[in-house]
């Protein structure tokens, strides 16, 4: 199956559930889209999230550990924000997942 | 990623539904892109000759296990496991009863391999294998967690999930995969977990661990990482680095080890206890993986193999790693081999080792939630039963207010989380949710008798499928705990001074 994500006239492959198949194609605005998808609406809290995903990305190659990222968002946004009750509030279909998805990263697997 | 189906309603009591014809015939797991088949040396898609090759492939697994053909020939079709599965309990599908599960496979079964099904077909049951038969098999044999809650009330012991492992096997050599299942072994192969963590996240992601407990208890408590010379090391499902709420847990794992002063490693090699092999059920795969497992081991020349909260990951090393990687005469002799982390917990309450504060638990009453693969696959301690037992008596040990649920829900009658067996992927949520519904039913009932507010679990898919499900039958998703989140939290830690 071919999954794709139409965007300002061009398409771009995405697997099953509307992640990005390349990584090189993410741009903040076709973050911004599939984000409108799900009907979420990406504002200065979801992009600090976005963020820090993809700098960990970059140097990790994985998407951060829940409690790795939470205690980021801890140090930079302050402690009542460094927790995952915070970041579900952002990302209702839980951090890791929802969040991977708009930072154009692989969806994580395994039992999580 | 909205919710799309109907959450079944909670009833007072256990209620049998009325079958619905083909309700769950739209459910099938995403399947497995070429790239993740042939990297487990599977065909990249459906192979020309499938009919051929996949009946080939029966009579190969019909040979090898006498089991699967034992469970082919002998259902009496007595009924006693209709009612028995989670999946059809909460779908009303009757392809979702074991025995129409069973027969998906056992209707090819007799038309090719018995002398009625080859000349009456049509008086025995017997069904050609066609394209219409492999897709329902796809969509039935994985919507079966493999939880065998169905083959302890047959009174031949029928082992569905074997029957179901038989059938994933045929269909991934047919170039039918799951992606799920597949893509995970690929990366296990590759990097050694099921999430892909590279070594150097790990170390990242421990050593914020560390940090993480000094500043909550101010007592150094190590998580080291591939130590030479270890005594014990441990394995545990990567999702215990990850996510919620695993990661208590393993914060627990090493307060024990640091209070019981026992010398311990992770390694990074082998930074995965789950087995998805045991799943798709090859034995291929599932010796690959576990082989990991012995040749860290070996190389960091431990004495101990101590297994953490994963259900499965415990069946396979109880019942499966001694014949899969064995032997284990390099081992201590002393310890269990391997030893599941509750019964290294346990054994170190019984000496005195371990000193608890209930009363740090005083706002949780607290049930188990006994794991399938644990509790119907396996086995803790010396005395039967001890898998059910252990678990329990950790938690008594380190709190004050504990509750069962209702007998026939748990310990060997107890129900799947509904996301074992490779099932736990959003692409099968809406099975998820309706599979979880008699857990939840059981667990909402304490909830109203006894305010229960904690439901323990010793396994990394319980845990994640009720984080993830419990939530839509009006639950909240920090009810789920692990149980070494309830040790590490009531466990009185020496000072470092």
């Amino acid at each position: 199956m071919t999954a794709f994500v139409e965007f300002n006239g061009r398409t771009y492959d995405t697997d099953e559930e509307g992640y990005l198949a390349n990584l090189s194609d993410w741009s903040p605005e076709i973050a911004d889209y599939m984000a409108k998808l799900d009907d979420c609406d990406l504002g200065d809290a979801h992009w600090e999230v976005i963020n820090f995903l993809r700098a960990y990305y970059q140097k990790y190659q994985i998407a951060p550990a829940v409690r790795v990222l939470t205690k980021a968002i801890g140090k930079k946004l302050g402690k009542d924000k460094g927790n995952s009750k915070y970041l579900y509030q952002l990302f209702p279909y839980g951090p890791a997942k929802q969040a991977c998805k708009y930072a154009g990263l692989p969806k994580p697997t395994g039992c999580v | 990623m909205k919710v799309e189906f109907e959450v079944p309603a909670l009833t007072k009591f256990p209620e049998i539904p009325v079958i619905i014809n083909n309700a769950m015939a739209h459910c099938q797991p995403f399947v497995a892109k070429p790239e993740y088949q042939t990297q487990l040396g599977y065909p990249g898609e459906l192979v020309e000759d499938w009919h051929d090759k996949a009946i080939e492939k029966m009579r190969e697994l019909l040979g090898k296990f006498r089991s699967l053909r034992v469970f082919m020939d002998t259902c009496i079709k007595c009924g006693a496991c209709t009612d028995k599965c989670h999946y059809y309990l909460g779908t009303a599908d009757p392809k979702n009863m074991p025995v129409a599960r069973q027969d998906l496979l056992r209707a090819v079964y007799r038309r090719y391999f018995t002398f009625a099904g080859k000349y009456f077909p049509k008086l025995v049951g017997a069904v050609d294998l066609t394209e219409e038969v492999i897709a329902d098999w796809y969509r039935y044999f994985y919507q079966c967690s493999e939880c065998r809650r169905c083959s302890g009330y047959c009174p031949i012991g029928i082992d569905t999930a074997e029957i179901t492992m038989a059938a994933r096997e045929i269909l991934d050599h047919i170039g039918i995969g799951q992606k799920y299942s597949n893509e995970i072994i690929g990366k296990v192969h590759k990097i050694g977990n099921n999430l892909g963590l590279p070594k150097a996240a790990l170390l990242d992601t421990l050593a914020g661990l560390e940090e993480d407990i000094q500043d909550q208890i101010g007592v150094a408590v190590k998580l080291p990482i591939d130590q030479k010379g270890a005594q014990v090391l441990l394995v545990t499902p990567s999702a215990d680095f990850f996510t919620e709420p695993h990661i208590d847990g393993l914060i627990g794992y090493a307060k024990v080890f640091h209070r019981a002063g026992i010398d311990w490693t992770l390694s990074s090699y082998a930074s995965e206890a789950a087995n998805f092999g045991v799943f798709t059920g090859s034995y291929e795969h599932m010796k690959k993986v576990a082989m990991r497992i012995r040749t860290a081991a070996l190389a960091l020349g431990v004495q101990r193999i101590v297994v953490g909260e994963c259900g499965h990951a415990w069946r396979v090393a109880y019942s499966f790693w001694n014949s899969l990687i064995g032997p284990f005469d390099f081992l201590d002799p002393n310890y269990p081999v391997p030893q599941h982390i509750c019964e290294l917990t346990y054994d170190l309450i019984q000496q005195g080792a371990l000193k608890f504060d209930p009363e740090v638990h005083h706002d949780k009453v607290i049930t188990f939630h006994d794991s399938c693969n644990v509790s119907r696959g396996s086995r803790m301690g010396d005395t039967p039963g001890g898998q059910f037992t252990i678990p329990r008596e950790i938690i008594k040990a380190c709190s004050n207010n504990f509750v069962d649920m209702a007998a026939d829900t748990i310990r060997e009658n107890t129900f799947c989380c509904g996301g074992g067996g490779g099932l736990l992927t959003d692409d099968l949520l809406e099975l998820r949710v309706k599979g979880a519904m008699p857990r939840a039913q059981a667990l909402q009932q304490v909830i109203e008798d006894y305010g229960v507010t904690h439901m323990a679990a010793i396994c990394a898919i319980c845990k994640s499928q009720f984080a993830k499900v419990l939530p839509m039958y009006g639950m909240g998703m920090d009810m789920v705990i692990s149980v070494h989140q309830l040790v590490g939290d009531a466990l009185i830690m020496e000072s470092e001074h």
